[in-house]
């Protein structure tokens, strides 16, 4: 549960990116959260609601774009997507593996008005 | 009025890594070697700092510790400060970790010049500590047995980010259904040739090959 410090360094950056674009406005906020960051996305949205209030941020919509956490076999080199808990490689059994991805958790882009 | 998309890509965290980085450098100027101490509540984290500070107190090897809680609690500080140690307290008021701010302001309350090794003990907590950087210089994880053998295959991320692997009460193994093979394999899944320590510091046993490994590094700063 660290989505209050969370949604405030999203709020952060993001009133830092519309200011310096002459923002009037801030309407979308586009995170990138990998499967791996444990972060919840309602809870994001409830924190948002209260911090963004009387900012240029204020009522702008909220998108997440969910990346899976991918891991890939070293013995046969399997790609396979981690769902909840960890497993060996489905194809081969092997617990050689390495994790390829799914710790993203970036502020992609604002949708502003001028 | 003109609506725009503009792109940013930056990491959400990265005000937290910056103050890290300044911690680390910090704590490097003061020539000491640090560890950020995470588990879960009750495997052991205060006890394992005991038995550390107990057995260096004689080597003439100064010790700082902080101490993180989610309450303003001074249980765990005031044991560190009766073995003669400097101790301070962060309250995190509820938050689940400590962050790399929360370092920077108990760093000012420790004489950091005269130390030589600082203990980060963190929240207890599996999740939270393994996403925010506090500036230490390794990660230790202490997994207490009777927390069970599945930790590792439910909590893969704090596994991952790991120096150091402690697994304490070893002495409670005859009573347990602990499987040390499959805990081990998951481990190793996540953190292959990760450093491991099996201790029990009721017992003592483990803690001086523990102990060996620290005193290499603190004599490095």
């Amino acid at each position: 549960m660290h989505e209050l410090s969370v949604t405030e360094s999203v709020l952060e950056i993001a009133c830092k990116h519309a200011h310096n674009s002459k923002a009037k406005k801030v309407t979308d906020i586009h995170l990138v959260i990998g499967r791996l960051s444990s972060i919840i996305d309602d809870s994001v949205q409830f924190y948002w609601d209260t911090i963004s209030k009387d900012t240029i941020c204020e009522q702008a919509k909220l998108h997440f774009r969910r990346e899976p956490a991918v891991l890939v076999c070293l013995e046969c080199q399997t790609e396979y997507n981690l769902e909840d808990e960890l497993m060996p490689c489905p194809n081969c059994g092997s617990a050689k593996i390495r994790v390829l991805s799914g710790d993203e958790f970036f502020l992609e882009s604002i949708g502003i008005e001028r | 009025m003109s609506e725009k998309r503009i792109k940013i890509v930056e990491n959400i965290l990265n005000a937290n890594d910056q103050i890290a980085l300044k911690n680390r450098q910090r704590i490097n100027e003061a020539g000491v070697y640090s560890i950020n101490l995470m588990a879960s509540p009750g495997a052991g984290k205060t006890s394992f700092i005991l038995a550390t500070i107990k057995s260096l107190l004689n080597e003439n090897i100064q010790i700082g510790v902080i101490e993180g809680d989610t309450a303003p609690v001074t249980i765990d500080s005031d044991k560190i400060s009766a073995a003669g140690m400097p101790a301070v307290q962060v309250n995190t008021g509820g938050q689940c970790h400590l962050d790399s701010v929360m370092i920077e302001n108990a760093l000012d309350q420790l004489p950091l010049d005269d130390l030589d090794l600082l203990v980060v003990e963190n929240v207890g907590n599996l999740i939270c500590p393994a996403a925010f950087k506090l500036g230490t210089h390794s990660n230790v994880l202490i997994a207490s047995v009777p927390e069970g053998d599945d930790k590792p295959y439910k909590y893969p991320n704090i596994y991952r980010g790991l120096d150091v692997l402690i697994i304490n009460k070893v002495d409670l193994l005859p009573y347990l259904d602990f499987d040390m093979d499959y805990f081990r394999k998951g481990v190793e899944m996540l953190n292959p040739g990760l450093q491991t320590f099996a201790v029990s510091c009721k017992t003592n046993q483990g803690i001086e090959d523990w102990l060996t490994w620290l005193r290499l590094r603190i004599s490095k700063k």
